[in-house]
């Protein structure tokens, strides 16, 4: 009886180990983490990355420059518009062509369309990761009539490949500018709820307040872009201080915080989808008549050099680096994914936390893997 | 600063490098050696403040293996292009800018991985994508006669 009652002594000098992934549902894709616990509290979160790498910087080295856009796709799959148009404008740069505003509008209204279904999503999956199921049902049912728009217009839902060198492959549907502006007139209505549901509720103001600090110099230095780094109060959208397209034309507003908790890194992005509305509704209306592609020679040669092109999709900034030695296939194609770089900082901040917080900090980073794997 | 200040400021901060300005961007070729003392310096510099490292990529030259690096300064808003080159392909090494900039922690891991330039005093140099027994595979010699279909 005695030897029942006696206390088991737990060595709490020893750390304990568990893996997180590939298959765990809060990593929103094959991502490993191997999680050094103390107790509670993580003491070191070391990704362990590749599952999905599909070597897309060597496959482009042997497929033309127009092949290259369907391959972007892939990479960070809720942000494809944006990808297609960073690899057009980086060629276009490239062969100095000109393009008509009718083409930069049209890909501003579908690169704002895209961030917002992005944004709703990734809205969706985090409420689900912190216990709120209801958000995934409100989220995905507004995300649909953006699909929808994308369906009419571009043939596909998520895997646009709407873009390319030159322009777009087809014209606007005719019903797109109604479209648009009937969602915009939904979708302002709606977001009010999202708040409601999510952003006053108390047990989410406790998950997420004051977790996962980051810093704005730490920001810079481990170059987290995107709604993660302007929640520090990182000045890093390329809309704004590099523009391309048809954002020099509009009266944009950067959305930064100063707190860089994952409270604000939620806040950041839920101001973004109001931006983004304003942006498009700035554009809808003026969209000029015209053409909607440039017309190109049949095999595409960029002169030899280099040409990096930064673009801001839904989770910070693209670097598309192209080396060209003047074939018709590049010579070295490198994406600087956003994803890749925002992991990088996981450690960093997770450090400290309790192991639940690290499905929030992870959720609240936005990461998409095959962006990081590429 | 605009690109030809840039070129000439660099220039009167590090003379005997070569400074020049290329399609889109100042780019400044220094040695393995010397590049580590190169980025401190850009970094630090009052004028410079190059705090903001985009991103690190490897290229296969032929004969040479070659890294360039993208930086930028927020606080000025301008940008550099640093690339150094390294000849020997069974062992290349370049020191790590991990210490001055943390992103360069995983971007030099990426590069190891795919290109087999190791680098000197980095804290933690393993594999990221690949398993060990993978080669290099942007390497332009590389061959795998399974995985790649060449038409």
């Amino acid at each position: 009886m005695e030897e029942q009652t006696k206390t088991i002594a737990v060595d709490e000098q020893q750390e304990y180990v568990i893996n997180m992934g590939p298959q765990h549902p809060s990593t929103h894709g094959v991502l490993r983490l191997v999680v050094s616990l103390k107790g509670e509290i993580v003491k070191n979160v070391e990704p362990h990355i590749g599952y999905i790498h599909r070597g897309i910087e060597k496959m482009c080295e042997s497929i033309t420059y127009p092949q290259i856009i369907h391959l972007t796709d892939r990479m960070d799959y809720l942000s494809a518009h944006i990808n297609n148009e960073a690899v057009s404008l980086a060629v276009e740069k490239a062969l100095e062509v000109e393009i008509p505003d009718r083409i930069k509008i049209i890909r501003t209204i579908m690169a704002e369309l895209t961030r917002i279904q992005s944004h709703q999503l990734w809205w969706s999956s985090f409420g689900m990761d912190l216990g709120g199921l209801t958000c995934f049902f409100y989220g995905l049912r507004d995300r649909e009539k953006i699909l929808d728009i994308f369906e009419e217009t571009c043939g596909s839902r998520m895997i646009v490949s709407y873009n390319c060198p030159g322009g777009l492959m087809y014209d606007i549907h005719p019903d797109f500018q109604k479209k648009v502006k009937e969602f915009i007139k939904y979708f302002r209505k709606i977001l009010p709820e999202y708040d409601q549901l999510l952003t006053g509720n108390v047990i989410f103001h406790n998950r997420s307040k004051g977790i996962g600090i980051l810093s704005r110099e730490d920001a810079i230095s481990f170059g987290v872009t995107g709604p993660s780094g302007r929640a520090s109060g990182f000045e890093c959208d390329v809309r704004k201080h590099e523009p391309y397209s048809a954002y020099d034309k509009v009266d944009l507003k950067e959305v930064l915080f100063n707190e860089g908790d994952t409270f604000h890194r939620y806040l950041a992005r839920i101001d973004e989808m109001r931006e983004s509305m304003n942006i498009i509704e700035q554009l809808i209306d003026n969209i000029p008549e015209g053409p909607f592609a440039v017309k190109m020679k049949p095999v595409i040669k960029l002169p030899e050099g280099e040409y990096y092109q930064r673009v801001e999709t839904a989770r910070g900034e693209l670097g598309v680096f192209i080396i060209s030695d003047g074939n018709k296939n590049p010579y070295r194609v490198k994406f600087r994914s956003p994803n890749f770089v925002n992991l990088s900082v996981l450690n960093h901040i997770s450090k400290g936390m309790k192991i639940a917080d690290l499905v929030a900090i992870g959720g609240s980073l936005d990461l998409v893997i095959p962006d990081i794997d590429r | 600063m605009d690109n030809n200040k840039l070129e000439e400021f660099i220039k009167s901060l590090i003379p005997e490098t070569d400074v020049k300005i290329g399609k889109q961007y100042v780019e400044v070729t220094v040695t393995p050696a010397s590049l580590h003392s190169t980025a401190k310096l850009l970094r630090d510099n009052e004028e410079t403040r190059f705090d903001f490292l985009l991103c690190i990529t490897g290229v296969d030259w032929g004969q040479d293996l070659g890294i360039i690096y993208h930086l930028r300064s927020t606080l000025f808003g301008h940008a550099i292009v640093l690339k150094t080159m390294v000849c020997d392909r069974i062992n290349p090494v370049v020191d790590t800018i991990s210490d001055l900039w943390n992103t360069a922690d995983f971007h030099e891991r990426e590069v190891y991985d795919l290109l087999g330039i190791k680098f000197a005093n980095h804290p933690d140099l393993r594999r990221l994508f690949l398993d060990s027994s993978w080669g290099f595979p942007l390497r332009k010699d590389y061959v795998d006669d399974v995985n790649i279909v060449t038409k």
